[in-house]
């Protein structure tokens, strides 16, 4: 009876990602198809034009640089603000902490365009005019959210007798915070990194608020799907696609290897106590 | 707070106190509250900011009922102002989208959590976590060409002898919601699987024992233990869905507005701030009421639902 | 180099809960003294009083004669080794050694040098490069103690860093931690409610209960003259007895109870009230016939083997069942299950205690 179950499983899974890559697999294809328009039906021929093109679009450079500015600018800020939201969080309880907690998640459920709106109307108030500075502001206003969460989650697995531990032997705060506490979140500060990373790079809808007249990538593809679209667009996702996919397997093998090396320590340490008894 | 000074010192405490302080009230509440209180002030030219005329009123909230349009459930036809049924049918579509992605993910999440041999599950999360990696708008774009009228799935169609002639995809909110399924689908999946995979199997095996059919057992037994995925995939999907601006923008035609693009008409064509921070405002109203609606139905705490 | 730690009145409260209650006691350097009670007894929070952890509500705490009251942790000259080792799973296990050292701006070389030459010292040569997670319980635990060391504290203090270990490991580090202790001359203050811990280890011992210190002494003294009740029954096991006292005579005085009248120690100043006779299972003989004093009859109701002593229990015809252990060396003869036999034990191993210390007003 299982069997059954386990087959449509199997089939239904398999049906799933074909569903999740094909769409990928033809939006990377039509960057290869010497077609005007961005399609993989009818193939015309094989061209690498569009990479061409792309390379030689300066629309693209600019906002390709901006993209990467912003990135930064959030990675810059989200990064310690999460990591102490974390911090303060996880060292305070009882009402506070609830209330603290849920202003800290909230951001997350705010939509978008709210956030945009709303920095762009607050800043306004003191002649701070839009640009991509606020995009990254508006940016961070969710993002720090994210890199709470993952430091906080690393926080509850932090044994806080390694701070009296330290503190014991005769270290200071500061040397308790930078070997003792943050190496213990590195792991969970570097997942955050690259999270602030690309939520930023693939924001739409606050940037679109607040950029004033500057582009970003997610804008610019925008603007030209709406207006005259070619399939330089499809170069420039296929790009991405295998930067971000080159990336995520990098990930996942450092994972690996991490975890296979603890494996190893775990058995010589079983060793060590059958060698005692 | 005392603890916290003694753990950390006075320097790092300040420190920390002032980052979240920043973070808090200078990107978060304040600019909310900004945006609540310029909702009630009229659009006016600089010089008269200030002036005799800028005075507090729901004139704004009023502009909802501008234009009317018809508006047919089950049969009636209503009339209504053209806005107010794109905000219902924004809730609605997403509402429907949440549904979708449910019924997508559930059997998907249950495989994940007690079908699929453990060992496999590394590579088939990376797979899954392909897509997730692709920005919004790459994911909306690669269904752009894919509905497109000569584009592959009619001519796939067509020459499986499924249909005679090609179907014009791009109409009304069919694309809109297949777009906003296939950006937002895994936004359910992770969250109900991750509720699963903390339900002791042999809670499952112990039902099939006593003789419950497969379909007992999910609704009695997996169900139940899965409601924080539930609320919190639900949570997600909605509103990412309902605050989507790229999706319908994308997929969208004449016939789909949604409720983001009326915003975005009002901030960026008619450059009428004050209106778009009244629309901004009920927007995040609808996405507040939905949220505790959810917390109430599922009965989980917020902290359930953001994981 | 150690010191010597005095606790003068020292009483910490958390709220109002008082968890240490007056606690006076002079530890000499270089002595491994023992804090012995149950859980909740305020042994802990006296140890991080002393690490500077927690600051006393009232009294005073020298270390080496100096009032160390407003240090902070890490000015202290006192090394605290964690129920739960605390060692730094990140860092190899001579960075965990040398922690101390770092911090205070040594050298690399020098801090390497010095990690090579603790670890000798614990006996676990060639593990400088390994990570927290490759060693075994036991090697752990001396890690922890290199680690304490190497800041060449005056006094370690022990927070039970032996109870994760098990029974056979844990008797062996025993042996251990009082060799290192004699090897270093640092003053050790070991924390436990394991009594053969403390009595094992220590020179002396100061048994303590809701918050009070109730008596300190080595472990022979703890052992065979409890002050009170409470030092009694938490140290080893007792046959109690209650009954109305008779005036004391010479050090001694005489229970009435219901299963019969007994002569035990008295302590001056012992009054009739709320008080109990104590009498050790070891300290229980049988005879076939009545003996002077101290017998009352009995039916033996279960014999167990536990190998290096026979315990019995037999009851009285009042009711009353009383324990004893009879050595496994052929000294005694073993009686069998239902033997009617006397009981009996000599007036000066029994004593009549009060009650535990209370709190003061």
């Amino acid at each position: 009876m299982h069997k059954t179950r386990d087959l449509l499983g199997h089939v239904y899974m398999t049906a799933f990602l074909i569903y999740l890559l094909v769409p990928l697999l033809v939006m990377g294809g039509a960057a290869f198809n010497d077609s005007k328009l961005p399609t993989i039906v009818p193939w015309v021929g094989f061209t690498d034009r569009w990479f061409i093109d792309l390379w030689n679009d300066t629309r693209v450079w600019i906002a390709f640089r901006n993209t990467i500015l912003v990135a930064l600018g959030v990675v810059a800020l989200a990064v310690p603000i999460g990591t102490a939201g974390a911090i303060l969080i996880n060292s305070i309880s009882g009402r506070w902490r609830a209330t603290l907690y849920g202003l800290m998640v909230a951001p997350i459920l705010i939509p978008g365009v709210v956030i945009g709106i709303s920095t762009l109307l607050f800043w306004n108030n003191f002649n701070v005019g839009a640009g991509l500075h606020l995009s990254v502001l508006g940016q961070v206003s969710y993002i720090a959210s994210f890199v709470m969460l993952l430091v906080l989650a690393r926080l509850q697995s932090f044994d806080a007798g390694l701070e009296e531990a330290a503190l014991d032997l005769g270290a200071s705060h500061s040397q308790v915070m930078r070997r003792i506490l943050l190496p213990h979140l590195y792991p969970a500060i570097g997942a955050g990194a690259a999270i602030a990373f690309f939520q930023s790079i693939e924001n739409f809808n606050v940037t679109l608020f607040t950029r004033g007249g500057q582009d970003t990538l997610t804008v610019y593809v925008f603007s030209k799907v709406r207006s005259g679209i070619t399939p330089t667009i499809n170069a420039l996702a296929l790009l991405l696609i295998l930067f971000t996919l080159g990336l995520a397997i990098w990930w996942e093998l450092t994972r690996r290897r991490k975890a296979r090396i603890e494996a190893a320590r775990a058995a010589e340490a079983r060793r060590a106590e059958e060698a005692m008894a | 707070m005392h603890d916290m000074f003694k753990r950390y010192g006075t320097g790092l405490t300040t420190m920390i106190l002032l980052v979240t302080a920043f973070w808090i009230l200078i990107l978060l509440i304040l600019p909310n509250l900004t945006m609540f209180e310029s909702s009630f002030r009229p659009y006016l030219p600089v010089t008269e900011v200030g002036g005799p005329r800028d005075v507090y009123s729901f004139a704004n909230y009023g502009r909802i009922l501008g234009a009317h349009t018809d508006l047919s459930v089950l049969g009636i036809t209503f009339e209504v102002p053209v806005r107010v049924k794109v905000f219902i049918l924004t809730i609605y579509y997403s509402a429907v989208v949440t549904l979708i992605t449910f019924a997508l993910a559930y059997p998907l999440a249950y495989y994940l959590a007690k079908i699929v041999s453990p060992k496999s599950l590394p590579t088939l999360f990376l797979l899954l976590f392909v897509p997730l990696w692709v920005s919004e708008i790459l994911r909306s774009f690669a269904w752009f060409i894919i509905l497109a009228f000569k584009g592959p799935l009619n001519v796939a169609l067509m020459s499986l002898g499924i249909i005679d002639s090609e179907i014009r995809w791009i109409a009304g909110f069919s694309p809109v919601i297949i777009g906003l399924v296939y950006t937002y689908v895994l936004f359910m999946l992770f969250p109900l699987y991750n509720s699963m995979q903390s339900l002791d199997s042999n809670q499952i095996e112990a039902a099939e024992d006593l003789g419950s059919p497969w379909w007992r057992t999910h609704w009695r037994v997996i169900l139940p233990h899965a409601k924080p995925g539930i609320a919190s995939g639900a949570v997600m999907v909605f509103m990412l869905s309902a605050g989507s601006l790229l999706v319908p923008s994308l997929l969208g035609s004449t016939t789909s507005g949604w409720f983001t693009q009326t915003i975005q008409g009002v901030m960026l064509e008619e450059a009428d701030w004050n209106t778009g921070a009244a629309f901004a405002f009920l927007l995040l109203i609808v996405c507040t009421l939905f949220v505790s609606l959810m917390m109430r139905v599922f009965g989980v705490r917020l902290s359930d639902i953001a994981k | 180099m150690s010191a010597g730690i005095d606790l003068d009145n020292v009483v910490c409260d958390f709220g109002s809960f008082r968890a240490v209650d007056h606690v006076n006691v002079s530890i000499q350097p270089g002595e491994f003294f023992s804090f012995l009670g149950p859980s909740g007894c305020g042994k802990t929070t006296i140890l991080r009083m002393i690490s500077g952890f927690i600051e006393p509500t009232g009294g005073v705490i020298r270390i080496g004669g100096k009032d160390v009251r407003g240090q902070r942790p890490n000015q202290r000259p006192t090394a605290l080794i964690f129920q739960n080792l605390a060692l730094f799973p990140l860092m190899p296990i001579w960075e965990n050694i040398a922690f101390g050292l770092e911090v205070r701006g040594v050298n690399k070389a020098t801090r390497r040098k010095r990690a090579e030459e603790l670890l000798a010292l614990v006996d676990l040569p060639g593990a400088a490069d390994k990570m927290v997670s490759q060693l075994s319980g036991g090697q752990k635990q001396r890690v922890a103690i290199a680690r304490a060391l190497a800041v060449e504290p005056s006094v370690m203090l022990l927070d039970e860093p032996l109870s994760a270990l098990d029974l056979k490991l844990r008797q062996h580090m025993r042996a251990e931690l009082r060799a290192i202790q004699k090897r270093t001359g640092v003053t050790f203050i070991y924390i436990t409610h394991d009594q053969g811990e403390a009595l094992a280890m220590s020179d002396r011992v100061g048994v303590m209960s809701q918050g009070r210190l109730q008596q300190v002494s080595n472990p022979r003294d703890i052992y065979n003259n409890p002050v009170n009740g409470f030092v009694a029954s938490f140290v080893g096991e007792n046959n109690v007895l209650t009954g109305p006292v008779a005036a004391p005579t010479g050090g001694f005085a005489v229970m009435e109870t219901p299963h019969g009248r007994f002569r035990a120690r008295i302590a001056d100043g012992v009054s009739g009230q709320g008080v109990k006779l104590f009498v050790r299972p070891e300290h229980m003989r049988f005879s076939d016939s009545p003996t002077a004093e101290n017998s009352t009859p009995v039916t033996v109701t279960e014999v167990a083997f536990e190998g290096n002593f026979i315990s019995v229990h037999a009851q009285s015809d009042s009711g009353m069942t009383f324990l004893s252990e009879l050595r496994n060396d052929g000294s005694a003869p073993i009686p069998a299950v239902g033997t009617r036999l006397h009981v009996s034990f000599d007036p000066a191993v029994a004593a009549i205690l009060p009650d535990a210390s209370i709190a003061r007003g």
